[in-house]
């Protein structure tokens, strides 16, 4: 690991100003993710700010009845609020199914979100990766992918996202709140995160400067109607071969309304658009579903070994919705 | 053979080094005290074959705190290179990905692992070949005087007899590259005190480890003292001595101070040993009575250019089942890999579980219940050998296990579905050798009428400690508290490693022997009573005589239900049951763990454990626990393990096999043959992971 300095700030207007400072500074969460990659030198910061007590850690209510998680707040703690629990089972269940207890209980709300990929060519210095040296290659596209992106790939890189909570966010909508050189904003999750294209260094669309302070969840009534379902090989601890957070509306037998969004297909947390496009207003039935999931992984480009992502994506849209649907 | 009276044997008492392990107290190599020490930090080559051009340490030495930077050019010349593992650093020749090619030594590890990274390394590369598949060229029959077994065997007409049978089978099974990964990464101390060595070290034997170090370095064995007072698992990783040990002695020897050195879980993945994948082509045929006419096991495996060993995947089909054509055979591919070695019941964790997926097939094949077929081909005798069982608990483990499981005998996948499950249920055997290695101990009796024993055995997570003093205990017919027990450390009477399963049988015995002249040497010399002084046995017990008259095997019968998502093909194994026939249990609650253990480790082989090999580079590509997945407690539910009483008078002194490895055989077995009974497919390459396009 590189020597660092190691700074704290007082809240995120000061980390933001700090960070303006030293171009090569990073922010500090939990720590659970930057540690490990400063140890095995894919990240080398000149200083770490620590923020994991300088923003929020609870969840507050919002006027309208959505929700507010400060960027501080513990993953643990995050999935044990109760009207979190009752508005948006989904989140919860996403929270609850990532990493491992004493993992979550440092993981912050916002070191969650911007985790890096698990790609092991990302990951190991001795090898390229167009993430972590641009134009350096990508080995994975022929090597060790099993795990990797099916859908919005590149060229340049196949990373998946490796965040559950994240998958969950999608679905729900939510938006970060920020503090940058320029001031307070709020920014979508979908804006947020980008696919890799030709800068796939860039997992998002921050610039240095800004500092998560919230992440913002809209009211959405029928999400007490949600769920995630998380499948991998190892029952616990490993990260999601598929997930789906889903969040299902229905009446007299239709579809309402829907929220779809998949995990460890993409770059980032996949929203399953032309899915909810294809089953809102149509009978919520077996086959309307399947139809759906066809439509949403057309586009799919799986690799030598993971091409069994794009039948298990499709199953695992069907079964969450069944089980949605067969909810009270 | 001694007779010997359990008392304290067989009750299922608490560890020992409990207390101290959950407490923290318990030190473990890395963790002892030592002055003024420094650290080491190792780099490894990014080639798989050709050689170090240039290294340039500029930046390395030039930090604050690094004391030293090691390379081939500078590090101390050994006296023996006869052991290709430990050759480290005495050449530019790069034969591995992740050899070992320069090491720093600085203040503290933070500071040697910066300078580590800080080393440029540049290398003639040459082109490497990684890849083990069936057919490829220059497999070769390996040399039985160097691999130490006979590879190939031959018995009757195996080809004839396929060709004449009523029903038979021809097919291939394989395992991937697997990482013993033992919780515990591997740890040295190495400190010099003019020309004597001690090193506190993790290990799975201490004497062993002296051995080798002392060759190396060219030095009187009793100049080098090995220590290991705890150590969290082996699972075969730190049997051998590795290139790291020798590599901590030779820096503490160049910086004149103590060093210590931890590998990182990484590094592990090339340095300390791994299990070769296995292609194993199983043929079996049967009569019309269903009893097998001929069974052949062929085996190919790959080891590093640097040293020939080999996986002894077929050795078991010699001994287990009755068949009059018998074959099986070892080829060897040379790879420019780092050696695998001994891994969880080398040979047979791999071979039975083709051999026992393949009676399955060859069960239902001839319309065979799997439990009846294979009672039905029990041998008389060891077929290989042709030597009697000193016991043979097959057939009472597949009868009590079945009854106790509640096994539904069948002859077709029964195809159960429980909502959205697929259900089915696989039973297989299991089996290990049971050895033992000459040892020394000695007993010594105070006058307060305590003991003092000594023997350089070792407790990696086992138990052993706690077994050994039960043992003692009942051999000086003595309370368990009057024992004090000292073990781990080559300053003691020689002892063999755990390893083969042959610790406890081992070491036992020389216990129960060293008691036995004790006893004797108090009647004869002292009329009964304890000298002020005391009085101390010594003894050396050889091999085991009877091994030459009686094949000597533990065996079991292990039953798995296994449930698939019909939707997602995620595999859960809800119940395990293991029946087992391990003569004498000397601790039933360590003894349990020790089992249960075993096929927690067997189901994570059938479900998870693959390290992938990436050609391109000849790296191992998952080399860290986020990728290399064991099963996690939520992967074990119900799970338990029983014995039969089992009374074997012919294998040591307690009448104990071993059952470090016996537990791991046959569970992934179990779980394939239930896999394939709850849905009609058979999977033969692990780890088990069903396919979407059926
Ligand atoms: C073995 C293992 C298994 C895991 N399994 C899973 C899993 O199954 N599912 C899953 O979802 N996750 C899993 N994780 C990942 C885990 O969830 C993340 O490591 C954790 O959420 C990161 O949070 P942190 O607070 O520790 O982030 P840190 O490591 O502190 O930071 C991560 C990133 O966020 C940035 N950052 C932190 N705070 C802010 C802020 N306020 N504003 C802007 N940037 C900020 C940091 O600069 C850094 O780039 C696993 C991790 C491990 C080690």
């Amino acid at each position: 690991m590189n020597p660092f300095r190691y700074e704290r700030a007082r809240d995120a207007a000061e980390a933001s100003v700090l960070l303006g400072k030293t171009p090569a500074a990073m922010l500090l969460g939990g720590g659970t993710n930057l540690v490990d990659l400063m140890r095995l030198r894919v990240a080398k910061p000149e200083a770490l700010i620590d923020v994991s007590r300088a923003t929020s850690d609870r969840v507050e209510l919002l006027p309208g009845g959505g929700l507010r998680l400060g960027a501080g707040m513990r993953n643990t703690d995050a999935a044990a609020d109760k009207t979190l629990r009752a508005r948006y089972p989904v989140l919860s269940q996403a929270l609850l199914s990532g990493a491992s207890g004493q993992i979550r209980n440092l993981a912050t709300v916002a070191g969650n979100l911007l985790q890096r990929t698990r790609c092991v060519y990302f990951q190991d210095v001795s090898k390229p990766c167009n993430k972590r040296e641009p134009a350096s290659g990508c080995p994975a596209r022929e090597g060790y992918h099993r795990n990797l992106s099916i859908l919005g790939a590149s060229d340049a890189c196949i990373a998946t996202h490796p965040s559950d909570m994240a998958v969950a966010l999608m679905a729900l909508d939510a938006r970060v709140r920020i503090i940058g050189a320029g001031g307070e904003r709020l920014v979508p999750l979908a804006e947020l995160y980008r696919l890799p294209g030709d800068e796939p260094q860039r997992d998002t669309t921050l610039q240095h400067g800004d500092v998560i302070t919230h992440v913002e969840i809209p009211p959405l009534e029928f999400a007490k109607r949600s769920r995630y379902r998380k499948v991998r090989d190892r029952a616990s601890f490993a990260f999601a071969l598929v997930s789906v957070a889903g969040a299902l509306d229905i009446r007299d037998g239709m579809v309402r309304d829907v929220r779809l969004a998949l995990g460890g297909v993409a770059h980032m947390p996949w929203r399953a658009r032309i899915a909810e496009e294809a089953l809102r207003g149509r009978p919520a039935r077996e086959d309307t579903f399947r139809e759906a999931a066809a439509a949403e992984l057309r586009a799919a480009q799986p690799l030598r070994d993971n091409a069994f992502k794009v039948p298990l994506a499709q199953r695992s849209i069907v079964r969450t919705l069944l089980e949605l649907s067969a909810e009270p | 053979m001694t007779t010997f009276a359990a008392k304290t044997v067989g009750a299922a008492i608490d560890r020992l080094d409990g207390p101290d392990k959950v407490t923290g107290a318990a030190r473990y190599a890395f963790e002892q005290p030592v002055a003024h020490a420094a650290y080491l930090y190792i780099v490894q080559s990014t080639i798989a074959r050709g050689h170090v051009r240039a290294i340039d340490a500029t930046g390395a030495r030039a930090l604050p705190g690094v004391v030293e930077v090691i390379t081939h050019e500078n590090a101390p010349r050994l006296a023996s290179t006869e052991d290709p593992e430990l050759v480290v650093l005495q050449s530019n020749a790069v034969a591995y990905h992740g050899q070992i090619v320069a090491a720093v030594v600085a203040e503290t590890p933070e500071v040697a692992r910066h300078a580590a990274a800080l080393i440029r390394v540049q290398y003639h590369e040459e082109p490497h070949d990684v890849e083990l598949h069936a057919g490829r060229e220059g497999l070769y029959q390996p040399d039985p005087e160097n691999v130490g077994f006979e590879p190939d065997t031959h018995h009757g007409d195996v080809e004839s007899a396929l060709k004449t049978a009523a029903a038979s089978i021809d097919v291939t099974y394989t395992t991937p590259h697997e990482h013993n990964n033992p919780m515990e990464p591997h740890a040295t101390i190495a400190l010099w005190e003019g020309d004597s060595l001690t090193l506190y070290d993790a290990n799975q034997g201490p004497h062993a480890i002296r051995g080798d170090v002392a060759t190396a370095f060219g030095l009187e064995p009793e100049r080098v003292r090995v220590i290991s007072p705890h150590v969290g698992g082996g699972f075969g990783s730190k049997l051998f001595t590795h290139g790291h040990v020798v590599l901590a002695a030779m820096a503490a020897k160049l910086v004149a101070r103590p060093v210590k050195l931890a590998l990182t879980r990484q590094q592990m993945f090339a340095l300390v040993g791994y299990r070769t994948p296995t292609i194993q082509r199983m043929r079996l045929g049967t009569d019309n009575d269903g009893r097998l006419v001929a069974i052949a096991h062929d085996v190919t495996v790959q080891t590093s250019k640097i040293e020939e060993s080999v996986e002894t995947a077929a050795v078991v089909t010699r001994m287990m089942y009755a068949a009059p054509n018998r074959r099986t055979s070892h080829r060897l591919a040379r790879l420019d890999v780092p050696t695998p070695t001994i891994m969880r019941a080398p040979g047979e964790c791999p071979g039975v579980y083709a051999l026992e997926c393949a009676m399955d097939e060859m069960a239902l094949a001839c319309e065979r219940d799997p439990i009846e077929f294979r009672i039905r081909n029990e041998p008389e005798r060891d077929p290989g050998s042709g030597k009697p069982f000193s016991s043979r608990g097959l057939v009472a483990c597949l009868r009590e296990g079945a009854q106790r499981f509640g096994w539904q005998p069948h002859t077709a996948p029964a195809k159960r579905r429980d909502g959205n499950w697929l259900v089915g249920t696989g039973v297989a055997s299991s089996t290990y050798p049971t050895r033992r290695r000459p040892t020394t101990a000695s007993v010594r009796v105070n006058t307060d009428g305590t003991y003092r024993v000594q023997i350089d055995a070792i407790d990696i997570g086992t138990g052993a400690r706690t077994a050994l003093a039960q043992i003692a205990a009942d051999a000086l017919e003595t309370p368990l508290e009057r024992v004090r027990l000292d073990i781990a450390d080559s300053a003691l009477p020689r002892a063999g490693g755990a390893g083969g399963s042959m610790g406890l049988a081992s070491w036992g015995t020389a216990i129960v022997e060293a008691a036995n002249a004790l006893r004797e040497k108090l009647r004869t010399e002292f009329a009964g009573n304890v000298p002020a002084e005391g009085v101390e046995a010594y003894v050396e017990v050889g091999r085991n005589p009877l091994a030459e008259r009686y094949s000597m095997h533990a065996f079991g019968a292990q039953f798995a239900e296994v449930r698939i998502d019909a939707d997602t093909h995620e595999i859960r194994v809800p119940r395990l049951f293991g029946m087992f026939a391990a003569g004498r249990i000397v601790n039933a609650k360590t003894a349990r763990s020790q089992l249960i253990g075993g096929m927690v480790m067997g189901l994570s082989m059938a479900l998870f454990e693959e390290t992938v090999i990436d050609k391109r580079f000849g790296h191992f590509a998952n080399h860290d626990f986020a990728e290399y997945h064991i099963a996690s407690n939520a992967d074990v539910l119900d799970i338990d393990a029983a014995w039969i009483d089992e009374d074997d008078p012919y294998v040591n002194s307690m009448g104990a096999k071993g059952i470090g490895e016996l537990g791991i055989t046959g569970t992934a077995s179990a779980i394939a043959n239930a896999l394939y009974d709850a849905t009609g497919l058979r999977l033969r390459d692990l780890p088990l992971r069903l396919p979407f396009d059926i």
